[in-house]
This record gives structure tokens, C-alpha cells and sequence, in this order.
């Protein structure tokens, strides 16, 4: 452990929701609007930061833990996580599981809480959630069972940034597969088209947006962020599994990690701007097809 | 250039499990025509080493039959049969991907153990052409509708042809452009056979074919 390792946390605290605003301004510049400021998900999060809360009276202690659990396993999972040239404050071998297991508590929470309410979209957004997850971890599983076999390191700290140009020369077609089934499940989990539209509140569609409709105030707030901190989370280990280049100074590795967040933020804008939200019957598909990639790839890899 | 071998071959799986995950017919037939292309290149680029007038003839005629001539005619018949897309086959798509990569894994495991004549250029060519194989015969016997199945065909077709360009070098040109006449004609004759029970009984279900027997 050491010092250094607070900045790349830090950072990604900051930065998070920065990441989201250069997704919306990314969609906003396809669609030929101004689109919101930049840093509106920060001026959104003081805002409700500063409200008070209101609690349904049917909600238990669940519901209220629900929105600081999510935030706080998210930003774990960030300790365990080397960014850019910078280590990861935790490891040992085998925490891409814990890694996993902390995005998974963050969702467990988030459903138990849409079903604490009573409601009955929240039911229907947390069954949606769950059923997609459920296809969803096993995926990005399969994916970090690629990189463990690739770089043969089993803590995130190895497998991450384990990846050179030589390696895409040598294995380049598994891990392409793998690239895109990890940004298949990234847009999956994070509620992002096609999966599920961040902006709809057509009740019929909304998968992540209903299942949060109840919370409030600084609730909502802690909820925004810890949804950015997540996406961030999952593109820094996209980003830093696949681009190569390791320089050996963190800060500039460091530089070159931002780039590549920067890339990663115009490429989910992208995404979102050109492809049309799927049908509910066919998400299943997408994820199963994201799963099938991993699994070529991890049988291209055992070889 | 071996990397490059092995993405186009990758793609070609890719392009069998699209197959199998997709309803609508038209984009089916652009994927057979892509995969068709793709086989033309992994021709030419796996034996770039001891490229002859032989090798590019196959590739050539390969690349203009698959990605151009089956395309074409495929098209006509399905303007011809006015459907869109493959309703409830008897395997359902998320099976169907499943069985796709099981087959992949399943042919990954034979081709370690199938001697063969000579070594082909890349590893994962001969597992490639078994589960492209495999593909065909799953969407032949899962799929209703006669154009999904005559699609099956050329996949079926374009597993053989895979596994004929790896040892291409050995296997007489004849034989390989013999396999292509016979495919361009049952492909022919598949078209104008759709259309004809489309016109008869304005269903190209073969499900309901059965009950024809009486």
C-alpha cells in the first residue's frame, strides 16, 4: 500500500461523473444540440446533496441502505483496480472475484431496495435487472478468465495493463472477442443503450431508471454518483485491460489512461447514437452473445 | 500476416454464430454472402506462401459464386416468396448460439485428434471448418422456412470449402471448382424450387409440407 495509490481513487471520485457528461455532450453533438454542460451530473448531485429526504413509510432500513451501499462498493471495487501507471492499493490473488462480488452487492442491494418500496414498476425494473444480470456477470466472469489465462496473473493488479503490443500481435483474435464482449456487458450493466435507455421513463422499457424511481434528495444523489462510479469502474478495467502501452512513468501511463477514458466516453456517445434500444425479448440475445464471444475466446486462449 | 489469417477466421465463426442468432432473412443471406467473401481470402491468404494461378483461380471464382451469384439469386427468390423472416423455427435462437459455440468447443476438441495429410496454415482453420460444418446441418434441421434451409446448405457447402482451402495445395483445382458448379446449380434450382411452392401453396413452411401426403 502506498500513498500514491490514493490518487488514481481520488481521481476517479472526481472524474466519474465528468465521464458521464462527455457521454451526454458526445450523444448531444450527434443529435446537433448544445446538450447540458459538462459537469451537470456534479451541479445535479450538489443540488440533491443539499435537499432532505422524504421516505415512503412502507420502506424498511433497506430501502435507505440500498443508495450508500451502492456508492461504497463501487468505490472497493476502485482500491483493487490499478489506474493508468499507478497501483492498486489492495491485491492478492484472486480478487477479480471480489472485484465481481462488489458489483454484484451494489446490484443486489439496488433490487432489494426497488422491492422494498412495494411498488409494482420497481418489481418489474428489479426483475428485469436481475434476470439480465444474471446472464451478464457470468460474461464478464468468463472475460477476466480470459486475461487471468493470458497475462497468468491472478489478481487484477497483474492482468491489468498485462496487455502489450506484442500480445495483441499474438492472441489478437481472442482478444478482440474479449474486447467486445467486456464493452457488450460495460453498456449491459450500466443501463446504457441497447440494454436499457438512460433517458426513457416510458415505465415499460426502464430497467435501472425505475428501479431508483422512489429514492429522493441526497439518496438520489449518492445513487447518480455511485451509477458513475460504476460506469467509470467498468471502463477503467475495459481500458486498461486493452490499450497497450506501458511507458513506466505513472504519470504519463497515467495521461495515457485519461485518453483512453476520453475514447471509451465518445465511443459508448457513439454507441448510443446509432444504435436503437433493443427489444426486451431480444436482451437476453445481446448478453448470450457477449457470453458465447468470451467463451470462443477463452477456448482460443486454453488452446 | 498469421494474425491476419486468424482474425478473418474468427470473423468466419462469428459469421456462423450471427446465423444462428438471427430471424430476418435478407440479413441471413447478407451474412452467407460476407462469410462466402471471407472464405474467398482465407483461400488466398492461407496459401500466400505458394500462391499459383490454381490457388487464386479457386478464391476468385470462391468470392464471385458465394458473395456475389448465391446472394443474387437468393434475393430474387425471397423478393419472389414476399416473407421477411424466419418464424419459431424448432430450435430457438438463444439454443441455436448455445449449440453454435458448443459445436466450436466440440470441434476444437476432434481436430487435436484428426490426423491430417498435411499441416494446415493456421490451427484453428480445420476446427473452423468442422463447426461451420456442424452450423449448416443445425440450420438445416431447425429451420422452417425453405430459404433458411437451403441457406443451411451453403453454410453446410461453405464448411467443406473451408476445409478443402486448408489443404487446398494438395486437392486438384478440379474437384474443388466441380464442388462449386454442383453448389451454384443446386443453389439454382433451390431458388426457382422455393418459388415454385411458394406460387402453389403461398407458404414456403416445409413444417407444412407434411400434410400433403393424403
Amino acid at each position: 500500500m502506498s500513498p500514491a495509490g490514493l490518487v488514481p481513487v481520488a481521481g476517479a471520485v472526481l472524474l466519474a461523473p465528468l465521464f458521464l457528461g462527455i457521454i451526454h455532450r458526445t450523444k448531444a453533438l450527434f443529435a446537433g444540440r448544445s446538450g447540458p454542460p459538462l459537469f451537470q451530473i456534479y451541479f445535479d448531485a450538489i443540488k440533491l446533496l443539499r435537499k432532505g429526504c422524504v421516505y415512503s413509510g412502507a420502506t424498511s432500513w433497506v430501502f435507505r441502505l440500498a443508495p450508500i451501499v451502492a456508492p461504497a462498493a463501487a468505490l472497493t471495487a476502485f482500491l483493487l483496480l490499478p489506474q493508468g501507471g499507478f497501483p492498486a492499493l489492495v491485491s492478492f490473488p484472486g480478487d477479480f472475484v471480489l472485484f465481481v462480488f462488489l458489483l454484484g452487492t451494489a446490484r443486489f442491494l439496488t433490487v432489494l431496495a426497488a422491492l422494498d418500496t412495494g411498488s409494482s414498476f420497481e418489481g418489474m425494473g428489479a426483475s428485469r435487472e436481475a434476470a439480465f444480470s444474471a446472464l451478464a456477470e457470468p460474461a464478464l466472469l468468463l472475460c477476466l478468465a480470459v486475461a487471468v489465462r493470458e497475462s497468468g496473473h491472478l489478481s487484477l493488479s497483474g492482468l491489468v495493463g498485462s496487455v502489450t503490443g506484442a500480445e495483441w500481435q499474438r492472441a489478437g483474435p481472442a482478444l478482440a472477442l474479449t474486447a467486445v464482449s467486456l464493452l457488450a456487458i460495460l453498456l449491459a450493466e450500466n443501463a446504457r443503450i441497447p440494454v436499457d435507455d438512460p433517458n426513457t421513463h416510458l415505465e415499460l422499457t426502464m430497467i435501472h431508471e425505475v428501479m431508483v424511481l422512489d429514492h429522493g434528495g441526497p439518496d438520489l444523489g449518492f445513487i447518480l454518483w455511485g451509477q458513475a462510479l460504476k460506469l467509470w469502474v467498468m471502463g477503467a478495467l475495459v481500458v486498461g485491460m486493452f490499450l497497450p502501452g506501458r511507458t513506466g512513468s505513472p504519470w504519463l501511463d497515467g495521461a495515457v489512461f485519461l485518453a483512453g477514458m476520453l475514447a471509451l466516453a465518445v465511443v459508448i456517445g457513439t454507441v448510443e447514437s446509432t444504435i436503437a434500444r433493443l427489444r426486451m425479448t431480444r436482451v437476453p440475445q445481446f448478453l448470450v452473445g457477449a457470453g458465447a464471444f468470451a467463451v470462443m475466446a477463452l477456448a482460443l486462449v486454453m488452446r | 500476416m498469421h494474425t491476419l489469417l486468424d482474425t478473418l477466421i474468427v470473423l468466419l465463426v462469428f459469421t456462423n454464430l450471427r446465423l444462428l442468432g438471427l430471424s430476418r432473412i435478407n440479413a441471413s443471406i447478407r451474412t452467407v454472402a460476407a462469410q462466402g467473401v471471407l472464405l474467398g481470402l482465407v483461400a488466398a491468404i492461407a496459401n500466400a506462401d505458394h500462391l499459383s494461378p490454381r490457388i487464386v483461380l479457386i478464391a476468385v471464382v470462391g468470392i464471385a459464386v458465394k458473395g456475389v451469384a448465391f446472394p443474387l439469386l437468393l434475393f430474387r427468390a425471397l423478393r419472389a416468396v414476399k416473407i421477411r423472416s424466419e418464424v419459431e423455427p424448432f430450435v430457438g435462437y438463444i439454443p441455436s448460439v448455445l449449440a453454435g459455440v458448443a459445436a466450436f468447443l466440440i470441434s476444437l476438441a476432434v481436430a487435436a485428434r484428426l490426423p491430417l495429410p498435411v499441416r494446415p496454415p493456421s490451427d484453428l482453420l480445420v476446427p473452423t471448418a468442422l463447426s461451420t460444418l456442424f452450423v449448416g446441418l443445425l440450420l438445416i434441421v431447425s429451420r422452417k422456412k425453405a430459404l433458411s434451409q437451403a441457406l443451411g446448405f451453403l453454410v453446410f457447402e461453405n464448411g467443406i470449402y473451408a476445409f478443402g482451402v486448408g489443404i487446398a495445395y494438395e486437392a486438384p483445382t478440379m474437384i474443388e471448382l466441380g464442388i462449386l458448379l454442383d453448389v451454384f446449380v443446386a443453389v439454382f434450382v433451390m431458388g426457382i424450387i422455393v418459388f415454385h411452392i411458394a406460387r402453389e401453396f403461398d407458404s414456403i413452411d416445409t413444417t407444412r409440407l407434411a400434410s400433403l401426403k393424403e
